[in-house]
């Protein structure tokens, strides 16, 4: 698949929380106004694509010449988990303002099931290094979008007279179902048009 | 026998890269070591730690960073702390917290209730200032009065804020521990902080001129000038349309005077002098 494919797919086609429903939890739980909304984004794509790059080396020269594949899950998890601790380190000691502004949210996802997801995506769909990241990066971008246009739903939601028993929660699923419809317009064929393949 | 052998390896193989990335963190851990200021670590120990973002931090580190380097004077902007972290805080910075001036509390600037200020409409939506501020400004006539839907109450994290029976909200100064919560909340601005010992109060925020804040609440400010004119050494201040007391040290002669004299009434007694 080429770049701009992966690009597409990630963001688009099949966005993370959209199309495949993983990392719900800080779609959920970070989506309340959009300046936190933007900050989870931006850690969630810093981390994927970074995790993305890593389980790829972890496969490649690890993983696959000793044969045991069959630990994927366990070591993605482990490693996924050390990154993010190593990188909140790194950060919070070279760039106090990257730190200041994704800090808080890098605790949240260590384990996000987002960041699991795209590495066993990508990893199982045999990309190559460059293609990993991309498909890390885009997913990450995708996941920012989807909060994005979340907390603005929710920012209007927040002064609109709803119903007593669907107030916060039950109403965002419900906004985040419809909007996981409207997406479900991005589809294979769709892309099949725009990059011709 | 093989597949026990590989279970086996395959539980210790894990074990020892988990136990590598471990050892391989806590070393990171002394390398990338950031030396935390300590003052930063004891206001940290007092702080809630709930990161809940009320005091306009990213977090509690966020306000204790600011605290300990002095960027930000204000140690009451920690709601869930309440009375205990703010006293806390204030001995850690050896800042005066009941000192005289020094705390503040809200006050509603509005005495607006039924049947005083005119209500422009039936107001039947959502329970929220806000809301009812984005249709058509409010259902009450005066757009500087109370709403009295309780925006600040749901805010207050102390819950100093009690509705009262004729429509307007009102706020106990022993509970309130001035974090501001409920004046940056308020839609209208009727909400005001100002110090916690005063004795005369200016209650209402219109800036209406005088012939439309007539027609709209009787007990509003019309901006005539009696109370300033007349008691100069009380300290008040009348810009547009509305009397202002100023707090200041040494004035404050000739308020009782000035509140018999206003002619609506509108400065009120906060306490017994």
């Amino acid at each position: 698949m080429t770049y701009v494919g992966i690009i597409l797919t990630y963001t688009l086609v099949s966005n993370l929380v959209l199309a495949q429903f993983l990392g719900l939890c800080p779609f959920i739980g970070v989506s309340k106004n959009t300046e936190s909304a933007v900050g989870m984004g931006f850690a969630v794509t810093f981390v994927m694509s970074l995790a993305a790059l890593i389980t790829w080396a972890l496969q490649r020269f690890i993983l696959v010449p000793l044969h045991i594949e069959f630990l994927q899950t366990v070591t993605f998890i482990l490693i996924i988990a050390s990154l993010v601790q190593l990188v909140e380190m790194v950060v919070r000691k070279y760039s106090p303002p990257l730190y200041q502004a994704l800090g808080i949210y890098l605790p949240l996802i260590t384990t996000n099931c987002g960041v699991l997801g795209i590495a066993l995506i990508s990893v199982n769909s045999g990309y190559g290094p460059m293609e990993s990241f991309l498909a890390g990066l885009s997913a990450g971008i995708g996941f920012l979008l989807a909060l994005l246009l979340m907390s603005a739903i929710r920012e209007r939601l927040d002064t609109e007279k709803v119903p007593k028993y669907l107030r916060g929660a039950p109403i965002a699923f419900i906004s985040g179902g419809l909007m996981a419809l409207a997406f479900m317009a991005f589809d294979k064929a769709l892309l099949a048009n725009i990059i011709g393949g | 026998m093989n597949e026990f052998t590989r279970i086996i390896a395959a539980f210790l193989s894990t074990s020892a890269f988990a136990a590598l990335l471990g050892f391989g963190l806590a070393v990171a851990s002394r390398k990338f070591k950031v030396e935390k200021d300590k003052k930063v670590e004891e206001l940290m120990a007092i702080l809630p730690g709930l990161n809940c973002g009320s005091c306009g931090y990213a977090g509690c580190e966020g306000y204790a960073e600011a605290l300990a380097a002095g960027t930000d004077g204000n140690i009451s902007k920690c709601g869930p702390g309440g009375p205990e972290a703010l006293e806390a805080l204030g001995t850690a910075l050896g800042v005066s917290v009941d000192g005289a001036g020094v705390r503040k509390v809200a006050r509603l600037a509005c005495l607006g209730c039924d049947g005083v200020a005119v209500r422009d409409f039936q107001y039947s939506g959502y329970i929220d200032c806000e809301a009812a501020k984005v249709h058509f400004d409010g259902d009450k006539g005066c757009k500087y009065g109370c709403l009295g839907l309780g925006s600040c109450v749901k805010s207050c994290p102390v819950e100093a804020i009690g509705y009262t029976s004729d429509g307007l909200v009102e706020v106990d100064p022993e509970k309130c521990i001035g974090c501001g919560i409920c004046v940056a909340v308020c839609p209208t601005g009727a909400m005001k902080m100002v110090p916690a010992d005063i004795d005369w109060f200016v209650a209402c925020n219109s800036k209406d001129k005088a012939k439309d804040t007539k027609a709209l609440c009787s007990a509003g400010c019309i901006g005539c000038r009696i109370c300033e004119r007349k008691f100069p050494n009380a300290g008040f201040i009348v810009t547009d349309n509305l009397s202002v007391l100023e707090y200041t040290d040494g004035v404050g002669e000739g308020r009782e005077a000035a509140s018999a004299a206003c002619p609506s009434k509108c400065i009120i007694k906060v306490k017994d002098i």
